[in-house]
């Protein structure tokens, strides 16, 4: 299990435990709550995505870019 | 590269993202890029192999180094405008995809056009 693998998994994982959230919290009537936690879960998770992302742009430039 | 592992990844992935695309469509969106990007990086590192003896060709066949330098950016922008692209399509944002791709392809041109020149600096050349 690579780093990269376990990010995948982490990352679908925190979206269905923010998925479970948003409807319990939904239904349990705290609208509010509900839509700030998928907003706070969202921007940790694009964090993570963001950078793999520089890292794949890092790689590309290596490679291609500066020979 | 592990041809196995990266098809792996992929199927993977896909089962994630399809099934959360139902729950948090932009989470889905999220394990898509993440997934994509890891898959890249992998083919890229594989990538580098080639990229030296493509490298160590143009050396020995004494080809101008400019020219070969173009051709790895030129692939090397390729990549990324495709990823990009295709994330944003995914997305189903087909209009952004396409002024993704037409950024890539003008600096494509804009790469291209020193040997453009030459060429036609050559054709001239020969011409009486």
């Amino acid at each position: 299990m690579t780093p990269e693998i376990r990010a995948i998994f982490q990352v679908a994982g925190i979206g269905f435990l923010v998925a479970i959230l948003h409807t319990i919290l939904k239904q349990s009537g705290k609208e509010d709550f509900a839509y700030w936690t998928s907003l706070i879960a969202f921007v940790a998770v694009f964090v993570i995505v963001i950078g793999y992302v520089d890292h794949l742009y890092k790689e590309i430039e290596r490679v291609f870019l500066q020979l | 590269m592990h041809i196995l592992q990266l098809v792996g990844i992929g199927l993977t992935a896909t089962v994630l993202v399809a099934v959360l695309r139902a729950q948090a469509p932009q989470f889905a969106m999220v394990v898509g890029i993440l997934a994509g990007a890891v898959l890249l990086i992998q083919v890229v590192q594989s990538m580098e192999d080639v990229v030296r003896t493509l490298n160590n060709l143009a050396v020995s066949a004494k080809v101008n180094h400019a020219f070969l330098d173009t051709v790895l950016r030129i692939i090397g922008i390729a990549y990324i405008v495709e990823f990009a692209a295709q994330v944003a399509r995914d997305a189903g944002e087909s209009a952004l995809a396409g002024k993704i791709e037409l950024a890539g392809k003008v600096g494509i041109v804009i790469l291209a056009l020193p040997i453009v020149t030459d060429v036609i600096d050559a054709m001239v050349h020969l011409l009486p």
